[in-house]
């Protein structure tokens, strides 16, 4: 089969992407597949109607990969693709509207706030955070509302950090949240199709939680797969998880980060398209659970083409 | 974009990295950058206007002259061109390299010089020779950007000291000694850049240098002086290199044909007192026998024509254009909070932005508008420092896109500067003066690195 793997693009995770893509390509050629790598950009429509693929394996991050915008064409142009459809992407893409989402279907999610930059630069929104502190509490997290990784997310641990910290973020997108903090453990859950797979734990080897590098770098941050969870807490963790999976209607597979905290697990994001690479959390939950990264890419491509068999 | 098929790896084992990691020795833990060099991979996009890259100009190098010399090895050394050479390098190479550092006033004995591949790979050939782990190396706050990882990947503890308009601040350095021999220990070498430093732009003056001499003499401290761009001085008048100072007692000289001639050729060469330089060529041996035969020659050949120097000059006077049309568009588009260096040489400016721009995060907006610069915590070996610091390179670039780059730039500054005020309250950018007025150049002279309540080291 005839198999285009997209990848890399504009986006500012455009580097995991290529990580990612390559290394889909090449389970995808062991697999006995014809590979179309394709480094999305300008020619990206012509090279798929010309080239005509069986379908797309989508290995984007970010922006234009990840938000449905890849998504559309495919669908545009009748290519099965692999992942979510282009209103999951969507939603997942935009935490804001993801959290809303997951609010309305009783998803626990932490509190939070949202502020596009206009709402600061001209209805004199500065004067409304003065009441966060009472509905959010200190510390909390400031991240861009639609952004990869943890790229532009800070924590302000007081009103001192805040503006700095929405600076930081407004780079990245022109909506920001401001979420209340939840201590816990964080947790990573796999769905494939519709089956759950091992809940992975991050812990930090050292300096801050959410730490951009530590995630993309061996040695920085160690995983433990599956987590070190009583029977109850899989239990709670994995239906959340479901939970959150269907609520923003995603299908094929994602990835589910969430908190476990002292009261249970609070869903972070979904991420529509996560991480393929060799440090990447999804594919080391499907290795917990016996499954090879070319079973996993085959299981996914299978998802793409015959939905209804998942 | 074509994709190459035969690219992609076909091993089956290849494909969890992490089954890899026991295998890993200590020092990759430390090797960093992955954020950053993901960003950066961005920057290669051909939309996008870099001031991020340290290239030198390699176009306006006659190519008709380059076939000729090359053509020239090619019908009378061939041969030899194509073999292996001596681990030290040749004699004709060095040669040339005698002549680079007469220009400078520099008379080494051509025994203490070593041809290696690029300056870069002097530097690793020092660390190899000197830094066990765990060593004490000093260098310069902000330093080198690419002598950060070799630092890092001999397991060195490395110290910084700072700068300012002046360069390294040789009293610190003499406290941070102090306090080291209070502690039985010493450094293994203290690095520096003291011409149109990489990524400061700044020159450490006359009185510095010959205090820093004195004081590696009076404390036998060795010190690394890396003087890639010393020639390309376009303003001011030449000072002494601290290996001139010093005889080459306590110096060991790093210097490079890439800012000179070509970054492409990787020719650099070391000078060294002949007990490290008997471990250096050691060192090279087991990195990589010998540096490129077939590009020594194109140096000899090259340098046979006897116009190096005037090639050189054609360049600074082209990078001064640049400096003066950079620092021309600062004043223009960045916001009156905001202070620069104006070099007297080399390819950088480093520019500092008030304290609550983060300039990894401005990077990403900047590339929104496709422009990119160096974030200055690459700089540090703490990447907490220099957050609100930028290398802007002007040598690699047009003068339009210079202007267009930076315009690009200060538009990104100017809006997190009105959105900061908006939630602060704080009063936003002063407007520029008009051009030609006088304003904020009085500020030329002073260059403050930090603003003063920053933390001092």
């Amino acid at each position: 089969m005839k198999v285009a793997v997209l990848k890399g693009g504009r986006s500012l995770e455009r580097g995991v992407s290529l990580r990612s893509g390559a290394r889909v390509e090449d389970a995808l050629e062991r697999l006995g597949h014809e590979v179309l790598p394709i480094d999305a950009g300008g020619d990206l429509v012509k090279r798929l109607a010309a080239e005509r693929p069986d379908a797309a394996f989508v290995a984007m991050h970010g922006l234009g990969g990840e938000d449905g915008t890849v998504q559309e064409l495919l669908e545009l142009l009748g290519i099965p693709f692999t992942g979510p459809g282009i209103a999951a992407c969507a939603r997942c893409m935009d935490k804001v509207w993801a959290k809303h989402e997951l609010r309305s279907a009783g998803v626990p999610t932490p509190d939070w706030f949202a502020f596009n930059e206009t709402a600061f630069r001209e209805l004199g929104a500065a004067d409304a955070l003065g009441e966060l502190e009472e509905r959010l509490g200190f510390p909390l997290v400031v991240k861009p509302s639609r952004g990869g990784s943890a790229l532009g997310v800070k924590f302000a641990a007081g009103w001192f950090e805040v503006p700095e910290a929405l600076v930081s973020a407004f780079s990245y997108d022109d909506r920001v949240l401001l979420e209340r903090f939840v201590e816990g453990r964080e947790l990573a859950a796999g769905v494939l199709g519709s089956e759950p797979l091992p809940v992975v734990e991050a812990v930090p080897a050292g300096g801050d939680r959410y730490d951009f590098e530590a995630r993309y770098e061996i040695g920085r941050t160690d995983f433990v797969c599956p987590a070190e969870l009583s029977e109850e807490e899989t239990a709670s963790v994995t239906r959340v998880a479901l939970e959150a999976y269907e609520a923003l209607g995603c299908s094929g597979f994602s990835r589910v980060d969430l908190i476990l905290a002292a009261d249970g697990p609070q869903v972070l994001e979904v991420n529509a398209i996560p991480g393929l690479t060799d440090t990447s959390l999804l594919p080391q939950a499907a290795e917990a659970a016996g499954m090879s990264f070319e079973e996993l890419v085959g299981r996914i491509l299978d998802l793409a083409l015959k939905p209804a068999a998942a | 974009m074509a994709e190459t098929p035969h690219r992609r790896r076909a091993h089956a084992g290849a494909r969890d990295l992490e089954r890899y990691a026991g295998l890993f020795a200590a020092r990759t833990g430390v090797m960093r950058s992955s954020a950053m060099r993901d960003l950066m991979a961005i920057t290669a996009r051909p939309e996008v206007i870099s001031l991020a890259g340290g290239l030198p100009d390699t176009s306006t190098f006659p190519a008709a002259a380059f076939a000729a010399q090359m053509t020239r090895i090619a019908q009378e050394s061939a041969a030899e061109a194509l073999q292996y050479g001596p681990t030290e390098g040749f004699a004709e190479t060095v040669d040339c390299i005698l002549q680079v550092m007469g220009a400078e006033g520099m008379l080494p004995d051509p025994d203490d010089v070593i041809v290696t591949t690029g300056g870069q790979q002097a530097i690793d050939l020092v660390c190899k020779t000197l830094v066990d782990p765990g060593d004490v190396v000093v260098c310069e706050a902000p330093t080198y950007p690419g002598a950060v990882p070799v630092f890092c990947s001999y397991q060195a503890e490395t110290i910084q000291i700072d700068c300012d308009g002046e360069g390294m601040r040789v009293e610190q350095l003499e406290e941070v000694l102090t306090s080291l021999d209070r502690e039985g220990r010493r450094p293994k070498f203290v690095y520096s850049v003291p011409s149109f430093q990489n990524p400061s732009g700044v020159t450490l003056s006359l009185p510095r240098r010959q205090r820093l001499v004195e004081l590696a003499r009076r404390r036998e401290l060795l010190l690394v002086e890396d003087n890639p761009y010393g020639l390309l001085r376009f303003g001011g008048e030449p000072l002494p290199t601290l290996y001139q100072l010093d005889g080459g007692d306590f110096v060991i000289y790093v210097g490079t044909f890439s800012k000179i001639l070509s970054p492409g050729i990787r020719l650099g060469w070391a000078v060294a007192p002949p007990p490290v330089m008997e471990k250096i060529v050691l060192g090279k041996q087991a990195a990589d026998l010998c540096t490129s035969t077939l590009t020594q020659h194109f140096v000899r050949e090259y340098f046979a024509e006897g116009r190096w120097r005037q090639y050189v000059d054609s360049l600074a006077e082209i990078y001064k254009g640049r400096r003066d049309t950079m620092v021309a568009a600062l004043r223009e588009h960045f916001p009156a909070q905001a202070t620069w260096t104006e070099p007297e040489g080399g390819l950088f400016i480093w520019a500092t932005l008030p304290e609550y721009i983060d300039t990894g995060d401005l990077l990403a907006k900047a590339l929104r508008e496709d422009v990119a610069f160096v974030p200055g915590q690459a700089a540090y070996v703490d990447e907490s420092r220099g957050r609100n610091s930028m290398r802007l390179n002007f040598s690699g670039v047009s003068e339009e896109e210079i202007r267009e780059g930076v315009r690009r730039i200060g538009k990104a500054i100017a809006e997190q500067v009105e959105l900061y005020g908006a939630l602060t309250g704080e009063q936003p950018a002063v407007p520029e003066p008009a051009p030609g007025e006088q304003g904020s150049e009085s500020d030329a002279d002073v260059l403050p690195f930090r603003k003063s309540g920053e933390e001092a080291g």
